[in-house]
């Protein structure tokens, strides 16, 4: 559970990840902006290191039942 | 002529006709081609097997036919060894087939270029139907053999590329008997139930008859009905399959398909320092920026005219330093002076060198005398030596 919520959390701090370096790229944005959403990167970077670091792949099995009653049905 | 025929009820006829077709024709092999293939709810299978000149219908049960690894298309020529049976409510007699294999190895070619054909006319290898495979998957749902060397081929490969991935396996038949059923049940299984990202379905390497579940209509329209993009991974490199042209992306392989389905934890790291470096960049480059411009003001008239006016009134306030310092040192070089001076006149009025010369200090009340007016007589008066004291009393 807290496994699936560590991956969702991932895929968000990449997209806010890709994001920030966005807005970093933008010419407008102010020093202290800049460096408020650098060190929010940098924070990101690291977690998202963390948890790379940490995987483990997981392998689950869906169960067939629910297609064996399927087929059961076409058969009848 | 009294030559009686004996009459019969059709029932009789067709009782009589039965027993002789199926008792002359207990076994049989017939080669011809199918048509009119039609597999009914039930799973029984209704055609007619023709040549030239002649047809003749066929059944075969779903208890015989689940063990024919293809499906029959019209057109397939195939050999089919049964009975004869008799149908009597229409009164027609029938092949009553219990096994069916193809005439030769071109005919599943020639099947597998029709359906091909056919698939391809209605538009479903388009490539405006593929789905976009997702760069960064959570769950990666897997139809194959689960003992088979592809699934474990495709879990290192994972583990390898992208371990924070989840792989949710559908075990599933992938060869022979049964097998299109049980690959179209699975998409449909992780369609409704999966919920992952990517579906990879496929098989490792083998014979056209191994592959064969991967050439079937219904595998083809799962595919394409699949709402998860779908990724064919069939055999080896040179085996192309109908799923591999209906499927949202064909992978050569099994590894691969699961190579294509992650990213890599490389790229990713990769990634990551790409960001903090390019970002460090962008903020010295800003820091650098603003820098420029701040020196770029104080350059300005503007504020060069305020340092001006310091600079000469501060030539002005170092002069007056300067003269202060000098004027101090001055003080305190005449003080010092001054102060030797003092001090060599008191060495000189020390009074012990006068008494070193025989002068005498002559002492009455603890109060020097100096003068002889001031001097008591009838007083004790002490005269003070230089080696010494000495007390009288006049």
């Amino acid at each position: 559970m807290s496994k699936s919520r560590q991956k969702n959390n991932f895929e968000k701090d990449l997209k806010r990840l890709e994001e920030i370096s966005k807005l970093l790229e933008d010419n407008e944005i102010s020093l202290d902006d800049a460096i408020a959403l650098y060190e929010e990167g940098i924070k990101l970077s690291r977690s998202c290191i963390k948890k790379l670091n940490d995987a483990e792949l997981k392998i689950t099995e869906l169960k067939k039942d629910l297609s064996e009653l399927s087929s059961e049905n076409q058969k009848v | 002529m009294a030559n009686e025929i004996e009459i019969l009820t059709v029932s009789e006829l067709t009782r009589e006709i039965r027993k002789s077709l199926e008792e002359t024709f207990p076994q049989v092999s017939v080669i011809g081609e199918i048509s009119n293939f039609k597999q009914h709810i039930s799973g029984h299978w209704y055609f007619n097997l023709k040549d030239a000149e002649a047809v003749i219908n066929c059944t075969m049960w779903k208890g015989f036919n689940q063990y024919v690894f293809f499906m029959p298309q019209d057109g397939m020529k195939v050999i089919v060894n049964g009975k004869i049976s008799v149908y009597p409510p229409r009164g027609n007699y029938q092949i009553d087939a219990r096994s069916m294999k193809t005439a030769g190895v071109g005919e599943l070619q020639e099947a597998y270029e029709r359906l091909k054909k056919k698939l391809e006319s209605e538009g479903l290898f388009d490539e405006d139907r593929k789905k976009p495979i997702p760069s960064l998957p959570k769950k990666i749902g897997v139809i194959t053999a689960v003992d088979g060397a592809a699934f474990k081929d495709m879990v290192s490969v994972a583990k390898r590329r992208f371990p924070l991935v989840e792989i949710v396996i559908v075990p599933a038949i992938v060869q022979g008997s049964g097998a299109a059923e049980s690959i179209v049940n699975s998409i449909k299984l992780l369609n409704d139930f999966g919920n992952v990202d990517v579906i990879i379905t496929g098989r490792g390497g083998g014979s056209i008859e191994d592959l064969w579940a991967f050439n079937e209509e219904i595998v083809a329209r799962a595919i394409s009905r699949s709402k998860i993009p779908v990724i064919s991974a069939v055999g080896h490199e040179t085996d192309f399959t109908i799923a591999d042209y209906v499927s949202d992306l064909r992978a050569p392989t099994p590894s691969v398909a699961m190579e294509l389905a992650t990213p890599s934890i490389e790229e990713i790291f990769g990634y990551i320092y790409d960001f903090s470096y390019t970002s460090s960049q962008i903020i010295a480059e800003l820091v650098r920026r603003k820098y420029d411009k701040v020196k770029h003001m104080i350059n300005s008239y503007g504020f060069r005219i305020l340092p001006d006016i310091i600079n000469k009134n501060s030539q002005g306030i170092d002069q007056l330093i300067s003269k202060i310092f000098q004027s101090v040192d001055k003080l305190i070089l005449t003080t010092k002076n001054d102060v030797n001076l003092f001090s060599n006149a008191i060495k000189s009025y020390d009074i012990r060198k006068v008494l070193r010369r025989g002068f005498v200090l002559v002492e009455q009340n603890s109060k020097f005398v100096s003068r002889a007016s001031h001097f008591m007589r009838g007083k004790k008066a002490k005269l003070r030596f230089y080696d010494g004291n000495v007390e009288i009393n006049n």
